[in-house]
Formats: structure tokens, sequence, C-alpha cells
């Protein structure tokens, strides 16, 4: 059966229309995050690493929502409630990529959990990133309790809540819809689900019956839209457009982007790369190159460069110690100071 | 002097006006009903949720990472089961983020048997509750210390369950607690919102005080020495009029009220054991790994030298629910007659 056809879609032909230094700022930080997963991945295969997870192939949608955050700390500033496919999204927020890297071989150095947690599960409370959680889809249950508090603080900070297609069959999801179009209290929330039409090994084809998940905004009354997360000038228009929609109405907004999944759901799948999939990082640059933004050779010099950096990082978080068993019990409790 | 719910209510007053709790919520816990058990009537933070209990703790989580003090309700322990994995992800937050991010928030939630509510009213929590690492949790069995402990609850920089045992939540207590009105009426007349329309009420609250139970503090509410009987809850007040049953003949039980079930008053338990010899433990949740078998455990491990007779655990049998006839909710869940039985076989125990 074919794919529906996406909403709004605009053709792949056409110019590309964010001006140049934005354009060439994107494809920067798609192509970092982009060998920032082939390292990962490539550390989990010679096994400095347990396991894998991640997002290549969502970079077209993940570094423009990264780069469209107001970053800070508390309800002034965006909250941002992501899942474990957000790398991308962290390096456009101006994270550093070796954090990632230190958190993949469970350093004490690895500065979202100390050695506690997988790869992929960021987490930054001075800017405002919620800590990623292995159980998918919690983030939408409670995301509406930092807009809650936005709300209240007044100013134009907004939550923004990510999560797959798959774990939209999950309860929570509807919890997120329902408590965010509360008539009592409607809160500015965007809620993002990132549909890469796959729940690990299984299609959505034979899980998911409706034609856009982005109609169930509209049983909630609440402004939802489907857009191309593969195309990175579509989707820093529709977030932004999204984003100030929510900062100024103070209501939510279900955004649905298509997006590929490029080495599969995981290290447990293997993490090979998915060649019959849409490559967005490819794309962008085939349009890039035709348009004169850049040539072909800088590309490839780009990419050269972030990779020679992230191997030098990975050596380097090679022979970093594991947390020593005396922090075990630290943090069980937070203390006062 | 209040009953429990008011003393809950007065606590709250007290953590809006003074402790920066700014959202109180839960099914049916804003007006018009302020609790199913009038706990939350007339406070100015509160406000009514979907019926979603996920969406309940789901949203107390989120406020807590914001900087605020969210008390959530979940209406019966019955249904917070279907929230487990989110109270454990409030519970590892802190561990998990390497001490970046901390979550102060309660959960409040009514707990056990006696009111008749038959398979899904009747339930407790307190063992699945003290199985979630990162969480305090505490059970008064009296007013003054329902309004001590939450108190410290919404003062607490972590996730704090606050188990509220409904059967006791219309029971007076019989200490003060400070700044309440001397009449019970008076009292009643201030705070409890009228029947029937009760939109343009508006509470008068008593001049309150920041009396605080500290979380891990047990207590001693009757003094004896030839054993020792711990229990919280429903069960403790049961425990103290056993105990002063057995005084009568001549039977010397010191009775402790745990209050806080993590972290607990270890060293309350072991110097009264040390000075008993014997030990009966009562609770009403199951009997099947209950609370009570880990305080068993340490018991045995830290004290056997110290035993004069094998420590005893009295608890609710280990039933699919709690039936709605009073024959066999009274068998199901420890009552008096259980409770004095169990002592006088202790204190008569012999190797």
């Amino acid at each position: 059966m074919s794919r529906p056809r996406l909403l709004n879609r605009e053709d792949a032909s056409a110019p590309l229309t964010l001006d140049r230094e934005l354009l060439v700022r994107i494809h920067d930080l798609m192509v970092k995050a982009r060998v920032l997963e082939e390292r990962l991945i490539q550390m989990y295969k010679q096994g400095h690493g347990f396991f894998w997870i991640g997002g290549p192939g969502e970079e077209a949608f993940n570094v423009p929502l990264g780069m469209l955050i107001k970053k800070g700390q508390g309800p002034e500033f965006d909250y941002l409630h992501a899942h474990y496919r957000q790398s991308a999204t962290l390096l456009a927020l101006g994270e550093e990529p070796i954090g990632a890297l230190r958190q993949m071989k469970n350093t004490a150095t690895d500065p979202y959990s100390g050695g506690r947690n997988f790869a992929g599960h960021f987490s930054k409370k001075a800017w405002n990133i919620a800590p990623v959680s292995s159980p998918i889809e919690v983030q939408y249950a409670i995301a509406p309790g930092t807009a809650m508090a936005q709300k209240r603080h007044g100013g134009d900070g907004i939550t923004i809540v990510t999560g797959g297609d798959a774990g939209t069959a999950e309860g929570d999801f509807a919890s997120c819809l329902i408590w965010s179009s509360r008539p009592a209290n409607p809160l500015p929330i965007l809620i993002i689900v990132t549909n890469n039409h796959w729940g690990i090994s299984t299609s959505s084809e034979g899980q998911h019956g409706e034609t856009h998940i982005a109609d169930r905004g509209r049983a909630f009354n609440i402004r939802s839209k489907t857009i191309n997360g593969n195309d990175p000038a579509e989707s820093y228009r529709e977030l932004k457009e999204a984003m100030e929609y929510v900062r100024k109405e103070r209501k939510p907004f279900l955004l649905e982007a298509r997006v590929s999944r490029l080495y599969g759901h995981s290290s447990a799948s293997g993490a090979n790369f998915v060649t019959n999939e849409v490559d967005c990082l490819k794309e962008f640059e085939a349009r890039l190159e035709g348009e004169g933004t850049l040539t072909r050779q800088q590309m490839d010099a780009l990419r050269h460069g972030y990779a020679e950096e992230l191997a030098a990082a990975a050596r380097l978080v090679r022979d970093e110690p594991l947390p020593s068993v005396d922090t075990l019990w630290n943090h069980v409790y937070a203390e006062k100071k | 002097m209040a009953n429990m719910a008011q003393a809950i209510r007065m606590a709250l007053h007290y953590a809006e006006e003074n402790l920066g709790v700014m959202d109180i919520f839960g099914e049916d816990v804003g007006p018009p009903l302020g609790g199913v058990f009038t706990a939350t009537q007339g406070l100015k933070n509160v406000w009514n949720s979907p019926l979603d209990e996920r969406g309940i703790i789901g949203t107390a989580i989120g406020l807590a990472m914001a900087g605020q003090r969210p008390v959530a309700e979940i209406q019966f322990a019955d249904y917070i089961f279907n929230t487990i994995d989110l109270l454990k992800l409030a519970g590892n937050t802190c561990w998990a983020s390497n001490g970046d991010w901390n979550l102060p928030m309660v959960v409040k939630t009514p707990v056990g048997s006696g009111i008749r509510g038959s398979l899904y009213h009747s339930h407790s929590f307190d063992a699945t509750a003290t199985h979630i690492p990162g969480w305090k949790i505490v059970i008064p069995s009296n007013p003054l210390d329902a309004y001590g402990l939450m108190i410290s609850a919404c003062q607490e920089l972590n996730p704090v369950m606050f188990l509220e045992p409904k059967a006791l939540l219309r029971v007076k207590g019989e200490e003060r607690i400070p700044g309440e009105p001397d009449d019970d009426r008076q009292l009643s007349k201030m705070i409890d919102a009228p029947l029937g329309d009760r939109s343009a009420w508006k509470p008068q609250w008593p001049t309150l005080e920041a009396y605080a139970v500290p979380i891990g503090q047990g207590k001693v509410v009757r003094e004896g020495d030839q054993m020792t009987v711990v229990s919280y809850g429903r069960t403790l007040p049961l425990c103290a009029k056993a105990a002063d049953t057995l005084r009568e003949e001549g039977i010397r039980a010191e009775v402790i009220d745990l209050r806080s079930l993590w972290p607990y008053d270890w060293e309350l338990i072991r110097r009264s054991i040390e000075k008993t010899g014997r030990v009966l433990f009562v609770n009403e949740d199951t009997e099947v790994t209950n609370f009570g078998e880990h305080l068993v455990r340490r018991t045995v491990e830290e004290l056997f030298y110290k035993l004069l007779a094998p420590p005893r655990l009295l608890a609710g049998k280990f039933l699919p629910g709690i039936g709605l006839a009073d024959t066999l909710e009274m068998a199901s869940v420890p009552q008096l007659p259980d409770i004095l039985q169990a002592l006088r076989a202790l204190a008569s125990e012999q190797p």
C-alpha cells in the first residue's frame, strides 16, 4: 500500500527558502550529529559500550528543533521532555558531543547520569532538559506539569515533548492530549511525534489505523499538523510557526513529523545502515550543492573534520575511569545544601 | 480535637500559605467536593483533575521538575497500581541524573480497610511503596501526626508518599494541633464546608504553626519492658488498646508507632527489642512479601542473640481481596482480638 500523501508537502525540487547562513548552520549541525551517532555505533561494535540507541536519520527535524528552543533554566525558558533519539537536538542546543560518548562508555564523567544510564538518555537541568527515560511515552504524562508551571509563571516559555509513533499506542499519549487541552487550564505545550513507522521490528502498518497521528489532536480541539520531518527547511519553518503559536496563544499544538530510522531501532537490531529509507542528510546535501550553497568538497571536508574530532574524543573517553563503587549510594535523595 | 481529615486539611492550608504549595489536585480534590473524605475542602490552591491516575502522577513529576511543590492525590490506593513505573521514575530521577534533578512532590492516597470498601477500596500500599527506592513514605495513626507529617512532607526535597489510613480519617485526636481551637464544634464551623450548596462558603482558618514530625522518627506510644509491638496506621490504635488491656493482666507491652516506613526508625525498634526480647510487627497489608517481613528479617539478622522468642508478624491474609461482608472483612485483616491473641501467645512463648 502506498503511503498517504503528506499534508502541505513542499515540492522537493523547489528552492530552499531559508537564508544561506541558516542553511549552512543547519547542515553543519546535521553532519556533526550524524557523525556522532556513527561514532557511538562504532563504540558499541568495538565493545566500548553495552547498548546503543539514537536518532540517525532524524537530523533534519531534530536540529531545527534544538535551534529554536529558548534555552535556559526555569519556567521562563522552554522545557524539553525528550526521548532517546535526540542527540541532534542536544548538539543544536550547544552541547559538546563528548558527553554522549561518555554516557556510551558509562564513565564517571558522563554528564547526564554519572555512568548510570544508557546512551541517548540526556538530562541537563541548567537547560531545562528533563531526564530521558527508557520507559517510553512517560514523558507525555509528565510534560503537562512543566507546562502548567509555565502557564502560572507567565512569559513565553513553553514545554516541548517528543516521542515515537509506536508509543502513541500508550495511554500516556492520550493523557497528554487531555491534560493539555482541559478547558479549565489549556497548556502551552508543543506535542511532537516523530513518526518513523516502526516499533522496534514491527511496522506501524499493522498496528495503527489512523491516517495521521496528528488527526488525534482534533478530537481535543488541539491545533494539529503533519509535516515532512526529512526536510530541514520545512521542519524549521513549521516548528517555528508551531512554537510561535504556543508561545503566544498559551495553548497546545500537536505536530507529527515523518522521519527515517537509518540504523534500525538500536544495537539490539544490529545498528546497520538501512538502505531503503530516505537519508535526510544526503538529500539536503544534494539540494545545497544543486543551489550552489555549498560544494561537495566543503561538505566532505566538514564531515571528515568532525569524524577526526570525534575519533579523538572517543580515544580520550576510552581511558576515562568508571564511577567508583563508593558513589553507588550518592543521590538516592536530594539533600539541603 | 480535629479528626485526621481536618488535620490534613489544616496542614495543607499551612503549606499553601507558608511552604509554596501551589497545586493540590486529583479526582474530586477541588470544589465542590474537596476530596471524597473532605481532606481538601476550602483550600485555595485545589483543583480537579481528569480521571487519570497516570496523568496525576506524571503532571506532579513535571510540576516538581519546574520547581513547584505539588501535592497530588490518588483517590484510593487501589487505583495507584497503574502508575508504578511513574512512581519508580519519580524515585529514581535524582539518582539517575547523578543529582542534577530532584522532585519535591507529595502523593497522598487513602489506604487500608475499615470503611466497608470491598475489593477496590480496602487495599494497603505499604508493601508496594516500600519497594520503590527514592521515595520517603509516611503513614500517620492520629491527627496530630497527620498534621506534622504533612508539614514535613511539604518541606521535603524528595518525593513523599503520604498514606492516609481511611478508617481513621474521621477519628478525633487526643492531642491538640498547635493553633487548633479548643472546641470541636467551633473548628467544624470554621473549616468544614456546609452541606448542600457551598459555593459561597469560605473557611476561617485557625492561626496554625509549623509543627513538623520529622520523617524517619518513630514514637513510643506505650511503655513496656516485656515485649515490643511495632505498628502504624489503622492497626496502631488497636495495638495501643491491646497493650492497655494486657497491662491489666500484668503484661507490659511497649508499643511503637513507626509513622515513617522509609526511612524508618530502626534505632528505636532496636533499643526496644533489646530491652524486651520479644517483638510483634502488625500491619494490615497482605502477609506475603509484607513490609513487616523486612523488619522481621532485620530483627533476626541483627538481634537474634537478644531474642527470647521468634519475632512475629501479624498481617492481612493473602487473599485476592477483602470481602464486603463484615464477617469476611473482620477475618481478613488484623482486629483487636487477633492482636490480643498474638500478644498473649508471644508473652507466654517458651523455648
